[in-house]
């Protein structure tokens, strides 16, 4: 029902919250290994998205489907995360009282059940895998700290590592740089851009610069719906968003 | 809890229930080196206290569940001990009935609820009292989590949960002998029960299952599972975009928590050789949580060490001020909660283990 290279699909989807319009009629669709930028003013619905493809939050009406034919309204939070979609938050979350070791471990591919964790014992290519990603996230010399002792920007940093130990196909990132300075912003784009590589990404960002320097195909988002879509040079130049970012 | 502090905390537990027994037993009663066997059956409840404590500290500390009802369990576990107990009274009760516990007598009853069937086999007993507590945290939190009940809601239906027992247990038709509960129970395995030995064996019994209790919690919390369980407790939707269920996992620890509260209870029976309804006091559900904050939540070691001391200064008080005594644990709940928000155990170490302390976000900057 949806083309071969299509990774997920939304279509029309609705949801209302107490009579307001969160998402109206939403449609969007990602291709395998594509990169996509979501930006949009305060309110316009970039979050709730993410809540529909992860599973937080049901639509009232619309589709959303996941590769071939899964459909992901019926799905809850883990089924969605085993499927392979990971999620990194706008606020860093990680395990405060955890090392970013453990936080990392917690994160990687595997048996999520008690029955297995109960009895798990850190294997030789789980350690492997950890080792990997620190480098890949830069915080090898953090290893045994605790996560809640990091930088704001580490704490992005070690989320970003636990959506790559999760080993997802599709990774929804919510405003990765907020809160970042500018070398950190940079580095940034450079960590995504890498992971692109093997992965499909979404991103939500209020800031221009970054989304620039990502250089892909921009979506923008207005009071539920696409507003405008194409490259940053296209959609900065559509006059309808012009309007909706600086008409107010 | 580091490995330091568990093997404090076992050598305080199984040395002193041995050397209260040794020195009970092997000294003679005007020595000065004599313990008196009240004081081996008031430590042997304390023990059994500090099991109910551990059991509160591995959901409330580790999973972040606050129970206000675990008392529940303990009494649960221990109405199964006294079930068997007075079936074991048999002709030496008041009314001499080989079959009916003196109450049922009392009440003109003339044969015995079918529930109290199989209660004069032992192993029956001890089944029951793994089973009862168990099946009812499995039903009560596979209900809970699975709806994502938590935080202070959850918190007042266990309040309710124990209070529903209590009022259910108050009432003579419910045939668990009403207000009064079961009691004059008269031995125990085919062994006396008013017997200074039975009386240090059960205390010595008491230290070994805390001690077994506290190892099993502490494998369970150290290990993967605890790692989640952790973070289920500080970041319970995270661990949902990770992939983890954690109803399954605060399931596991609820009942495993209620059957270790329920084997508490069985112990505490026979050395306080009563058990009534005020057992499902909410009170007393409430004191448990104190117990646990004054020793440091989230530390197992705290909770015995909370159990403990909170009670021998019951003991005193009670007997010594006893109007002051609901003063004096109200004062110190509110003491330890502003000034150590980590109990005893946190004053012990300047920087407390990761794996242990619970995010206490106010506290953060203090440190």
């Amino acid at each position: 029902m949806t083309h071969r290279d299509t990774l997920l699909y939304l279509d029309g989807v609705t949801i209302h919250f107490d009579g307001f319009r969160a998402l109206n009629a939403l449609s969007l669709v990602l291709e395998h290994g594509e990169m996509r930028a979501v930006i949009g003013p305060n309110g316009a619905g970039k979050t709730t998205m993410m809540d529909v493809i992860t599973g937080k939050t049901r639509p009232d009406s619309g589709t959303v489907v996941f590769g071939a034919n899964t459909d992901l309204t019926r799905l809850d939070e883990p089924d969605i995360a085993a499927l392979g979609i990971g999620r990194k938050f706008q606020k860093p979350t990680v395990f405060g009282p955890h090392t970013v070791w453990d936080n990392l471990l917690l994160a990687l591919a595997g048996d999520r059940r008690p029955r297995f964790t109960l009895w798990a014992r850190q294997s030789d290519e789980e350690r492997d895998r950890i080792e990997d990603i620190l480098r890949t996230i830069r915080l090898a010399e953090h290893r045994d700290r605790r996560a809640g002792d990091l930088s704001h920007g580490q704490k992005q940093w070690l989320e970003i590592g636990m959506l790559l130990a999760q080993e997802p196909k599709l990774l929804l990132v919510d405003e990765p740089v907020a809160g970042m300075t500018d070398a950190e912003t940079e580095q940034t784009a450079e960590l995504l851009r890498e992971i692109n590589r093997t992965r499909s990404v979404v991103v939500v960002e209020h800031d221009m610069a970054f989304v620039r320097a990502l250089g892909v195909k921009v979506t923008v988002l207005h009071e539920g719906s696409v507003l405008s879509e194409g490259s940053i040079d296209h959609v900065s130049s559509d006059p309808r968003v012009i309007e909706v970012y600086l008409g107010r | 809890m580091s490995r330091t502090t568990t093997t404090l905390c076992l050598a305080f537990v199984l040395g002193g229930a041995g050397l209260l027994a040794v020195l009970n037993l092997a000294t003679p009663a005007g020595s000065a080196l004599h313990v008196p066997t009240y004081v081996v059956s008031l430590a042997g409840k304390y023990l059994c206290y500090a099991m109910l404590a551990v059991a509160v500290d591995l959901v409330w500390g580790f999973a972040g569940i606050l129970s206000l009802g675990h008392a529940a369990f303990f009494a649960l576990g221990g109405y199964a001990m006294g079930m068997y107990l007075m079936r074991q009274i048999g002709t030496r009760g008041v009314y001499g009935n080989a079959i009916l516990p003196d109450f049922m007598v009392f009440l003109n009853w003339k044969s015995l609820p079918w529930y109290w069937h199989g209660f004069d086999n032992p192993m029956f007993a001890i089944v029951m009292v793994l089973l009862v507590p168990g099946v009812l945290a499995l039903v009560f939190g596979w209900l809970a989590f699975r709806s994502r009940v938590s935080g202070v809601y959850l918190s007042i239906i266990t309040q309710a949960l124990t209070y529903a027992l209590l009022l259910a247990f108050f009432r003579n038709d419910m045939g668990f002998g009403g207000n009064n509960g079961l009691t004059d129970f008269k031995d125990m395995f085919g062994v006396p029960l008013h017997v200074d030995a039975t009386r240090d064996g059960l205390l010595v019994a008491t230290a070994l299952f805390l001690s077994a209790q506290l190892l099993i919690v502490r494998y369970v919390v150290t290990s993967r599972f605890g790692k989640v369980l952790i973070a289920v407790r500080d970041a319970e939707s995270r661990t949902r975009f990770l992939g983890y269920r954690p109803e399954s996992y605060k399931l596991f620890v609820w009942v495993l928590s209620a059957v270790m509260a329920g084997i508490g209870g069985a112990l505490y029976v026979p050395q306080v050789g009563i058990i009534n309804p005020s057992e499902f006091s909410p009170a007393n559900s409430i004191e448990t949580v104190i117990w646990v904050a004054v020793g440091g939540r989230g530390t197992l070691a705290g909770a015995v060490l909370g159990a403990v001391l909170v009670n021998l200064g019951k003991t005193y008080f009670t007997g010594a001020l006893p109007e002051l005594w609901l003063l004096a644990l109200g004062a110190l709940f509110i003491l330890v909660t502003l000034l150590l928000p980590n109990g005893l155990l946190g004053l012990a170490r300047r920087r407390p283990r990761a794996v242990a302390t619970p995010t206490t976000p106010a506290a953060e900057p203090a440190e």
